[in-house]
């Protein structure tokens, strides 16, 4: 089971999930940086995501949309913030409209994810923090998480181990 | 995070990680269901619904009200919507994720190293 560490800051609003994996951070890294793979993992299955555009540099950005099982579309979009190849980078995370402009009425996270070598693999270190606790209530209530309890289904097995 | 979020997260995980359970929080944050009409939309007994939503309302995720011979079940929409479980359910999108990119490198050529 990848995920060995799981912080939830109800102070900051910041989730903090650590997670070991069987591979070189080159490769890890590769998954954000090949926007293919990058869509391969971002949706889940009932909810696959597209990445349109993807330059990941500072103050770069990253379109995707993902698509619902009823064809609804549900745009979002990266402001690449910080990189710092292949251990690092920082992303502003937000929603869009279709044509990808950022919807600034809706909440935005800034995300942190770190790569460091570990045991012959890597270790990965995602961080996300929301300004609000409204805001983090709009996130699940909106796209991204329509996907969630759909992904929970499919991570059941995760859970119960 | 406090010992008391941390109980509350094992009881809101233990209460989420079943299909059924799931299903019935999907019905029930929709709108207030007896505890027989939810029973009839599953292929068990009315014990066992019972028991599932037991363990629900044990995780306070939803409230049980007795009117006359039934008993009536809502989602607490309120508990559901805690900081917590907000961060909770975020942080199963990420497991989401994080089990995918787990998939993906597993399905990678073996490397000669």
């Amino acid at each position: 089971m990848p995920v060995i560490d799981v912080q939830h800051d109800l102070d900051k609003l910041t989730l903090t999930l650590v997670a070991d994996f069987a591979a070189p951070v080159e490769r890890i890294w590769q998954v954000y940086a090949d926007p293919r793979q990058l869509e391969k993992v971002w949706g889940p299955p009932t909810y696959p995501a597209t990445v349109v555009d993807h330059d990941l540099r500072p103050g770069g950005r990253v379109n995707y949309f993902m698509t619902g099982p009823e064809g609804d579309k549900h745009a979002g979009y990266w402001i690449v913030t910080a990189v710092d190849e292949p251990t690092s980078f920082a992303f502003e995370d937000g929603f869009a409209d279709l044509d990808f402009t950022p919807n600034r009425q809706l909440p935005v996270s800034q995300n942190v994810y770190t790569f460091t070598a570990h045991d012959g693999g890597t270790r990965a270190t995602y961080v996300g923090a929301y300004e609000s606790a409204e805001q983090l209530q709009q996130v699940l209530d909106m796209g991204v998480v329509e996907g969630a309890s759909l992904a929970i289904n499919q991570i059941d097995a995760l859970i119960a181990a | 995070m406090t010992e008391r979020s941390e109980d509350q997260a094992d009881a809101f995980f233990h209460a989420l990680a079943d299909r059924t359970r799931r299903d019935i929080m999907r019905r029930v944050l929709a709108g207030q269901h007896s505890v027989s009409a939810l029973a009839a939309k599953y292929d068990m007994s009315f014990a066992a619904v019972q028991k599932h939503v037991a363990v629900l309302e044990k995780a306070g995720l939803l409230t049980k009200l007795r009117s006359g011979r039934e008993q009536l079940v809502s989602g607490d929409v309120q508990a559901v919507r805690s900081v917590a479980s907000l961060l909770a359910e975020l942080e199963q999108v990420w497991r989401g994720r994080i089990a995918r990119i787990d998939e993906l490198i597993a399905s990678d050529p073996v490397r000669e190293d």
